[in-house]
């Protein structure tokens, strides 16, 4: 294809697409739309995910050691923890650290010592890191069964849960999205059948002058990709916007949330948005022109 | 320059209408051929198997030595590309200028803007229209608008030139001038094939008259009349 060629489509691209004004800003806000459902679909199960990982990296399992236990004989337990398969790290926590992180968590004002007389009735505590979240419940087990130990606590059910989440968001999310994806599909064939009706008599001439298939189809798919277009930088535009006012809120609320704010994943998600516009636009325009140009 | 052999075009429908039978007709490169008879003749069937717009039913069409039968689809662009149509009914763009009108018709067949900026004026200056460029259809009269449909076939330096009643809605002096111009361009070279109905004009012309009646061909006259 020529250069002039592609510039003649261009303008009649554009030509097309400020004549029928309504119908095409219905198109582009159908595609904005579902682009922004998308995007925030994508961005919620992307921090689900981060949000579960970091979640992972911070479960451990608590071992409550029986009180009658002597230091000797609590400290030597240690390799039979660090044997039980899976457990990275070990961690001795005597109870008077544990009160001490008890009265610290309390605060200031509190008369906790005097309160309880001078007895400790914290027990003493292991903490065990593992090497994969899913082993946790094992290690659990594992650790209950060894003598001496009173009691064991973990995250029960909380990684399952979130991951289980996820799953859900995601799979809500494709359908929304497949959803909202087919009437944008819809109505970008339904402009682009406009234009070529309104524009049939100019297409029966240049079928009589022998224009090629592909040059009289160009116009109308560059219209459909342009429309794609168009709502995808609308959608990445109120995505950024609302995304970054989100994070700064989030940031001075809940600062211990792990939000996703890398420039990288952003970027990336907004060229996959940008992508899939075009590409809808490209479709619809296929599925409009499919069977028009048999003369 | 066109030739066809036993050619017949039967329209299958609710009911069977054989729009030709048996023709056969040769019509010489630099020819000016009238296509003459009354209305379902067959004449406007005949000027569409010419420009492959349909396939005959049976026979064989050559046009510029190529077989319109054994063409590819995808061929045929190029080879409307060597025809240049006139309609009774101009088919102009009505929401573009005389200019735009005649450019969009090398446009579509993908020649360069530079290429397009030198033959729009000098073709509608040929058609006697270079002070109107810049006017719509509808500011003009009907001769002037079918001049521009002139200009808009032969823009591209056609082989043949296609004209079907071309002076259908016009009145006698706007004919003459439409007239005109074709033979100017015959002159030049170029084969003319006319369907027309007036009479007058076939008889004063003094060329080639093929008259058909009920899908046949009844007479074929070199230099005939209506």
């Amino acid at each position: 294809m020529r250069i002039s060629s592609f510039q003649y489509a261009l303008r009649d691209a554009c030509r097309s697409l400020w004549r029928n004004k309504f119908m095409s800003l219905a198109s582009v806000a159908t595609v904005a739309i579902s682009l922004v459902i998308l995007g925030g679909a994508w961005l919620l199960v992307l921090n689900t995910q981060n949000l579960a990982t970091a979640m992972e990296s911070e479960l451990e399992v608590n071992l409550y050691l029986k009180q009658d236990l002597t230091r000797e004989q609590a400290l030597g337990m240690k390799d039979q923890f660090a044997a039980i398969p899976g457990v990275d790290t070990t961690t001795y926590v005597p109870k008077e650290e544990g009160l001490k992180i008890l009265e610290d968590r309390l605060g200031e004002d509190t008369n906790l010592l005097q309160a309880l007389d001078g007895n400790n009735p914290l027990p003493d505590i292991y903490r065990l890191k593992s090497k994969d979240a899913t082993l946790v419940p094992q290690i659990a087990a594992e650790a209950a069964q060894i003598a001496g130990v009173e009691k064991v606590r973990y995250g029960q059910g909380m990684v399952e849960k979130l991951l289980s989440l996820t799953d859900w968001l995601r799979t809500v999310g494709i359908l929304v999205i497949i959803a909202i994806a087919l009437a944008a599909l819809f109505l970008i064939a339904t402009t682009i059948r406009i234009t070529v009706f309104a524009r049939r008599r100019e297409v029966s001439i240049m079928k009589l002058v022998g224009a090629t298939n592909w040059y009289i189809r160009w116009p109308f798919f560059l219209e459909g990709m342009m429309i794609g277009l168009l709502g995808a930088l609308i959608a990445v535009g109120f995505l950024q916007l609302l995304y970054s006012q989100l994070l700064k809120n989030v940031a001075m609320m809940v600062s211990f949330l792990p939000i996703i704010s890398d420039a990288g994943s952003l970027l990336r998600l907004y060229e996959i948005l940008l992508f899939s516009g075009t590409l809808l636009g490209a479709i619809g325009s296929a599925i409009s022109l499919r069977k028009f140009l048999k003369v | 320059m066109i030739q066809l052999f036993n050619v017949s075009k039967t329209y299958l429908g609710g009911v069977r209408v054989i729009a030709l039978k048996d023709i056969n007709l040769h019509i010489k490169r630099g020819e000016f051929a009238f296509l003459v008879g009354p209305s379902g003749a067959g004449k406007s069937t005949l000027t569409r198997l010419m420009i492959r717009e349909e396939l005959p039913s049976a026979g064989q069409i050559m046009v510029d030595s190529r077989s319109l039968l054994r063409m590819k689809e995808r061929e045929v662009p190029y080879f409307r590309r060597k025809i240049g149509f006139i309609f009774q009914d101009f088919r102009l763009l009505m929401e573009r200028t005389v200019y735009e009108n005649v450019a969009f018709a090398i446009e579509a067949i993908e020649m360069s803007k530079s290429e397009v900026r030198t033959r729009v004026p000098a073709v509608l200056d040929l058609v006697g229209l270079k002070d109107k460029l810049q006017s719509y259809p509808h500011q003009l009269s009907g001769g002037q608008q079918q001049r521009v449909c002139i200009a808009r076939a032969i823009v591209n330096d056609p082989l043949l030139v296609i004209a079907d009643e071309p002076t259908g809605n016009l009145d006698p002096d706007t004919s003459w001038e439409v007239m005109n111009i074709l033979s100017a361009i015959n002159k030049r070279g170029t084969t003319i094939v006319m369907a027309t109905h007036d009479k007058e004009m076939v008889d004063r012309m003094k060329r080639r008259v093929i008259a058909l009646d009920m899908g046949r061909i009844v007479r074929d006259e070199e230099r005939g009349a209506y």
